[in-house]
């Protein structure tokens, strides 16, 4: 009833070419815009902003990154964690190099240090795939871990081997460092995440998107109609790599204030690739809703029996946690294989019908 | 799956949500104190992690069964997961500082390095005991975080004097340097390489990457082939049992091969038994359960079933670590009650009460652990003190005293704990030191 665009009537290409084509659309993306500028760091304590709402934000944008790469041109990849952790250590050294240039430049040009990692390691694709590709890239993921801890210049020399945040500031508020207050970081982040999901949608529904779905589809079909291979699977390489590296430094410097190379390992690549397979493969609403799924499911889990008043213990917790986000990855791939994407546009299609489905 | 199923989920995950909201609100009464402890009971760190959680939340659990708590505060004790990992235990300090938490105990170098920035702004002091960062034992620069009884560097500059003081002397020796290749082993190097210099002996560096921690073959095949005259190691998690049990594959003599206070499970050394015996491990308090404040842990928490711990493992090495943890937990509330007179105090009055604690030989026999560690005393230029320390020696099944206690060289450390100090404050202008004076 509500959800219907019947009487939309597009009179232009452009119009019809827009970012959202249905008006229902274009209102709930205002409405949800409002909510997470206005209402969230207004009314969101500071357990909400800082340990759900930026990490979710954070992983997401990785995700969309992979989802790039695994997603929409189908080249299989383990390597994520490494190209974030280049985002992080190249923000650290341009802050430290360049500490008066405004923080956001570096986040934003610390991804392009990943898509240059990114493009390197893109090049083996053309000659391997599937599975081979994606030993190819854990390689890339290894090799990256040990540079970070065995390359001290990245870490300048300190003895810890960690890299720290200092205080940065936009406009005379910090937005970095330990006095940054929730609110500021999570705004910050959000703006990142906003803008760059816009490039993301646009990039995947026009020319490089296609090509790269027709190389996914069947690489050979999509040489025969002349899309070359190489420069569009390295474009995918290199621009995953950018969300990648950007979600990085997010993570570094919006949201945990300090990282060594625990926090780049091959663990943070499989939770991006769970996020992108139970989010739904070849979707950007997809990594939202994954990033949302696994990042949350273990603080709810937390809840869960402090919500019904019982004291478990927090290994048993841990343990139960486990074992529920390895029975729901089981669950969903069998279920529903292509992730809650899938369920997003069944609920769509349901809402139109609504309330006389047929 | 249906339309209605997925509203159904929808609605218990928004009950359960709703559920956290009203869970992470504060429970801080007038009388109780919020005691969060970050421990790790699973992962490849939990060998270790286990006996410390235990030691930790018995005695202060001891406390409240026994006597109702601290200075009639009762303490609110709770465990939050981290399985040894940075990020997890950030995550932990975010959810659970806003439920009144006085202090912190990150039990890992890497957490407590991305804490040491938090602990001003939020004012809650960390007491990182004998290990993280350490240059916060400069008290001035580091008003906020503590490490009693002794830094690493006092540590190793204690170890370093004991072998110093074993037939010719340290110079010209071979010293292999085995360490976790994270935050927490690389920590000491700094101090190792200037000692090096200054006293003429040789340093031979072995990393372990977390991820070979189980397969160490290749780093004691390195070892034998430099054949170092001693052997001491910065270990961690199951990094110790195998690194043990690699040197016996190697004839490694055991007696010679000396490992941090972290490198002294009894759990560690157990699977090689008789074979390891003479390994020796730094050490700065007694093990066993022959201290009328473990016997009460005993009678009124383990026996009344309200610990996680076996009633044998009760004084192992690393329980009585976490034990140990606890005491300075509580003397620093107790310290913080007489200084203020408040009775639940806040973290601000936490951090007045571990600067101005003072564990004497009297205390200690008053809260009933009489010998189980040297006097400690806290000061505001020194958040440290450069305690001494003693080895300890594995017999097959237990722990011995090996040597006297040691001390640190507090005059060589101390100026590279200043220097190592300010250059961390120097990227930051905007960091709080206090004066002492």
């Amino acid at each position: 009833m509500f959800y219907r665009e019947a009487g939309q009537f597009k009179t232009t290409y452009r119009a019809d070419q827009a970012v959202f084509p249905i008006r229902q659309d274009l209102i709930g993306i205002v409405i949800l815009m409002a909510f997470l500028v206005v209402v969230v760091p207004l009314t969101f304590n500071d357990f909400w902003i800082s340990s759900v709402m930026i990490p979710t934000l954070i992983f997401a944008l990785a995700a969309i990154g992979l989802n790039i790469l695994t997603g929409f041109a189908g080249q299989l990849s383990l390597g994520t964690g490494g190209f974030m952790g280049v985002g992080a250590f190249a923000c650290y050294k341009l802050t430290t190099i360049f500490p008066e240039v405004n923080i956001i430049v570096h986040i934003a040009l610390s991804g392009l240090f990943a898509a240059g990692v990114g493009f390197v390691f893109g090049l083996p694709s053309l000659r391997v795939k599937g599975f081979y590709l994606a030993v190819a890239t854990l390689a890339s993921q290894f090799f990256l871990e040990w540079s970070f801890g065995r390359i001290p210049w990245l870490y300048n020399y300190n003895a810890s081997g960690a890299i720290e945040v200092p205080n940065k500031y936009l406009f005379g508020i910090p937005i970095a460092g330990p006095t940054a207050s929730a609110e500021a970081r999570y705004l910050v982040v959000l703006a990142f995440v906003v803008v760059l999901t816009f490039v993301a949608s646009n990039l995947v529904r026009g020319r490089f998107g296609r090509a790269w779905m027709a190389v996914r589809d069947m690489d050979i079909a999509a040489e025969l109609i002349g899309i070359r291979l190489l420069p569009t699977k390295l474009m995918a390489f290199t621009i995953s790599s950018y969300f990648a590296g950007v979600a990085g430094a997010l993570m570094v410097f919006m949201w945990l204030g300090a990282a060594e190379v625990a926090s780049f390992d091959i663990n943070v690549s499989f939770q991006i690739l769970f996020m992108v397979i139970i989010g739904g493969l070849g979707s950007i609403m997809g990594a939202f809703l994954g990033a949302a799924f696994i990042w949350n499911l273990p603080i709810l889990l937390r809840g869960v029996p402090k919500f019904f008043g019982l004291d478990i213990n927090a290994a048993t917790v841990e343990h139960i946690q486990f074992m529920v986000v390895g029975g729901m990855i089981i669950f969903f791939l069998i279920v529903e294989p292509s992730g809650f994407a899938r369920l997003w546009q069944i609920t769509k299609e349901k809402l139109r019908r609504w309330p006389f489905p047929y | 799956m249906s339309f209605k199923k997925l509203a159904l989920g929808i609605g218990a995950a928004g009950m359960l949500a709703s559920g956290l909201f009203a869970a992470s609100t504060p429970a801080q009464a007038e009388d109780t104190i919020y005691v969060p402890l970050l421990t790790y009971r699973t992962g490849a760190f939990a060998g270790s992690g286990v006996p410390i959680a235990n030691g930790l939340h018995d005695y202060l659990a001891m406390l409240n069964e026994r006597d109702g708590g601290v200075g009639g505060a009762r303490l609110i004790i709770e465990e939050c997961e981290t399985g040894y990992n940075a990020q997890k235990g950030v995550e932990c300090y975010e959810s659970t500082k806003g439920n009144g938490a006085i202090v912190y105990n990150p039990f890992s170098t890497g957490i407590t390095l991305q804490l040491i920035p938090k602990a001003p702004v939020d004012e809650i002091p960390i007491l990182s005991m004998g290990y993280g960062l350490s240059a916060t034992a400069v008290g001035e620069t580091f008003p906020w975080t503590f490490n009693a009884p002794a830094t690493y560097w006092s540590q190793m500059s204690a170890i370093i004097t004991h072998i110093n003081e074993q037939g010719d002397g340290i110079a010209g020796q071979k010293i292999g340097f085995i360490y976790l290749d994270v935050g927490y082993g690389r920590e000491p190097i700094d101090l190792l390489d200037a000692l090096a210099a200054d006293m003429g002996f040789e340093v031979v560096k072995v990393p372990v990457a977390v991820a070979e921690m189980q397969s160490q073959s290749s780093h004691w095949l390195q070892v034998r082939r430099e054949n170092p005259d001693w052997m001491i190691m910065w270990g961690w998690g199951a990094m110790n049992p195998t690194a043990i049990k690699e040197a016996i594959n190697i004839d490694y003599p055991m007696d010679r091969f000396i490992g941090v206070w972290w490198s002294g499970g009894d759990s560690d050394l157990r699977p090689a038994g008789d074979d390891a015996i003479g390994y020796l491990s730094a050490n700065f308090h007694a093990t066993g359960t022959d201290f009328p404040a473990i016997q009460d842990i005993l009678t009124h928490v383990v026996d009344a079933g309200l610990s996680q711990a076996s009633r044998e493992s009760v004084g192992e090495n690393y329980y009585n670590r976490g034990l140990m943890n606890s005491v300075l937990i509580a003397e620093g509330i107790r310290t913080a009650q007489e200084l203020t007179g408040k009775v639940a105090i806040t973290g601000a009055d936490m951090r007045m009460g571990l600067e101005n604690m003072n564990l004497s030989e009297e205390r200690l026999a008053e809260i009933g652990l009489a010998g189980f560690t040297n006097p400690i005393t806290v000061t505001c230029e020194d958040h440290a003190g450069a305690h001494p320390i003693y080895l300890q020696q594995w017999n097959g099944a237990g722990w011995e005293a090996a040597s006297d206690w040691i001390t640190p060289m507090r005059d060589r450390v101390r100026p590279l704990l200043e220097a190592a100090a300010e250059a961390y404050v120097a990227d930051k202008p905007d960091w709080e030191t206090q004066s002492c004076n």
